[in-house]
């Protein structure tokens, strides 16, 4: 498939948004617990939240240059009893609602406690919303992932794995978000985001390696057989029809070479795994407030990679049709 | 419910691609608008097409049959492209079951394209929105034209008649017959999207003459002999 930048920066900045959420309400239910101290409604919570709907909003700003016609994207909405990309126009509105509820409910402190769990743990409006906000998360997360893993016929998408990588790599970024905005901000979670945020690593890199091992080594169910329906052994393509390209020969192929893929892929297993895990076990050692906004950094322009080798990676099974310029 | 689809037969296309053409042309003149043509007579020509003819090779060479392939787009009965649209631009007319798109809906996100196995749907870069072979859903349905004209304009223009149009589910329609009595496929069929085009195959046909054939078996002498006929006196015979 040819990557799309738009959709690249609107999956992997929504992705960090909604991870970087997730991360603030974990920070909110372990200080309910009292397993990390409670932090600073507006500096932390109401500025973490600005910060998710900043990525968020830019997400949504990215993905308007994918359309033909943006001013219609409003009808998006209409299918969303059959279509995932439909579902997925309605849950991320419905999220960055819920998160902006919170951030306002952390700004103006409505935190009066609402009842009481158990002896100690006080329940407000927060933490309610903060539920339904994450279970929204998770709901986003799987929509989108789903857009690409509901096409059956792109078998290099259609598997579990993708829902996997897209969820626990949106995760992994935001916590590391989290960490470099307690770094920044001066704040004494940097050690706890940290330590989350390099177990959702090696778990994204766990699924996403499995992923690239099933990928390789996928065989296709298409063939030039199935495709024009003729049982010889030897069926080649001589020409497809016109000696001009087209929109089948543009939106389907990545257009580098085999070396230029290799290379990409590389990179974004250093990128988004290994550099930032390094980086944040050095930043805990020697206690550095700067390394961790440094290894998001790095994460980030990784998953910029990672996103469109995720594209560049599928083989879609019209290309069959496609195979020489004649 | 009808479906109405085409028939190709391979077996008598020659890739002469004036199906293209006329495709091409109907559906540039029509009232849907023009279909993007850009750079047509500079290097780089590109363009929206509903109907492409394909030419491949079977076997290895010296040992070849050519093949030309028209593909557009097969109407499945289970169109994979109509669940996946957002706007619900893409759809499945219930009554003849020919999928279609809506010009004013589409917002050309290219989810439909992704989802179709067959490459059948392309986007017009001018127009910005999906478009793909409507089965001349404007000609079949206009009831200004004569029957014998009611057909797509592809169908009408293929000078070796490779191109049936008719309604896959009537069995005693043209199409039908030729599907059953012929051997017509579906392609990919792995992927259950059920295409209402259909295809001929190619097949040659072999006349096998025997030996005892080409010898008349009820000659004692196995000879071919003039035999005399006596026909009495012929003009030739009486006149001077």
């Amino acid at each position: 498939m040819h990557p799309a930048f738009s959709v690249i920066f609107l999956t992997t900045l929504i992705g960090a948004g909604q991870g970087l959420f997730l991360a603030l309400f974990t920070g909110q239910f372990y200080s309910m617990a009292n397993l990390i101290p409670a932090q600073d409604s507006i500096t932390f919570y109401a500025l973490g939240s600005f910060i998710v709907l900043v990525l968020l909003g830019l997400g949504l700003f990215a993905s308007f240059f994918h359309l033909g016609h943006p001013e219609r994207a409003w009808r998006a909405v209409a299918q969303w009893r059959t279509s995932w990309l439909s579902r997925e126009v309605i849950a991320l509105p419905a999220f960055m609602f819920l998160v902006f509820v919170y951030g306002i409910s952390h700004y103006f402190g409505w935190n009066e406690t609402l009842f009481v769990v158990g002896q100690n743990v006080e329940i407000d409006a927060t933490i309610i919303i903060g539920i339904i906000a994450s279970m929204m998360a998770f709901v986003l997360f799987i929509c989108t992932a789903m857009i690409y893993g509901c096409v059956k016929f792109i078998e290099e998408w259609h598997h579990w794995l993708t829902v996997a990588n897209f969820t626990l790599l949106g995760i992994a970024s935001g916590f590391l978000l989290a960490a470099a905005f307690s770094a920044y901000e001066g704040i004494e979670l940097v050690a706890f985001y940290g330590t989350w945020a390099v177990i959702f690593m090696l778990l994204a890199l766990a699924t996403r390696l499995a992923s690239l091992y099933r990928n390789a080594r996928l065989k296709h169910k298409s063939t030039p057989q199935t495709a024009i329906g003729v049982r010889h052994t030897t069926v080649i393509q001589k020409a497809q029809g016109f000696m001009g390209g087209s929109f089948n020969t543009r939106e389907f192929f990545h257009g580098k070479s085999g070396s230029t893929l290799r290379v990409v892929k590389i990179t974004f297993l250093l990128l988004v795994f290994i550099l930032p895990v390094a980086l944040i076990a050095i930043a805990w050692s020697i206690n550095s407030p700067v390394l961790p906004i440094a290894a998001f950094v790095l994460h980030y322009a990784g998953l910029i990679l990672e996103r469109w080798y995720f594209f560049a990676e599928a083989k879609h099974p019209q290309n069959l049709y496609y195979q020489s310029m004649a | 419910m009808s479906q109405l689809a085409l028939v190709i037969d391979l077996n008598v296309c020659v890739g002469c691609h004036a199906c293209v053409t006329s495709c091409k042309e109907w559906n540039t003149s029509g009232w849907a608008g023009s279909m993007v043509d850009q750079n047509p007579y500079d290097a780089d020509p590109t363009g929206t097409f509903f109907n492409r003819v394909q030419t491949y090779e079977v076997g290895e060479f010296p040992k070849t049959e050519t093949i030309h392939f028209p593909k557009s787009c097969l109407h499945c009965e289970e169109p994979p492209c109509v669940p996946v649209c957002p706007t619900g631009a893409s759809y499945k007319r219930k009554d003849n079951g020919v999928v279609l798109v809506d010009y004013d809906k589409c917002i050309g996100c290219k989810y439909c394209s992704w989802a179709c196995p067959y490459g059948a749907r392309e986007i017009d870069e001018q127009q910005k929105v999906m478009k793909k072979c409507t089965l001349c859903i404007d000609r079949i349905s206009d009831e200004s034209l004569p029957p014998s004209e009611r057909k797509p304009a592809c169908v009408l223009a293929c000078p070796t008649s490779a191109r049936l149009f008719g309604d896959v589910h009537d069995p005693d329609s043209e199409v039908s017959i030729a599907i059953r009595e012929q051997g017509g496929y579906q392609l990919m069929p792995e992927w259950g999207t059920k295409p209402a085009n259909h295809y001929l195959p190619r097949r040659k046909t072999i006349l096998k003459i025997h030996e005892d054939e080409l010898h008349r078996v009820d000659n004692p002498l196995l000879e071919e002999l003039e035999v005399p006929v006596d026909e009495g006196a012929a003009i030739d015979d009486v006149a001077f």
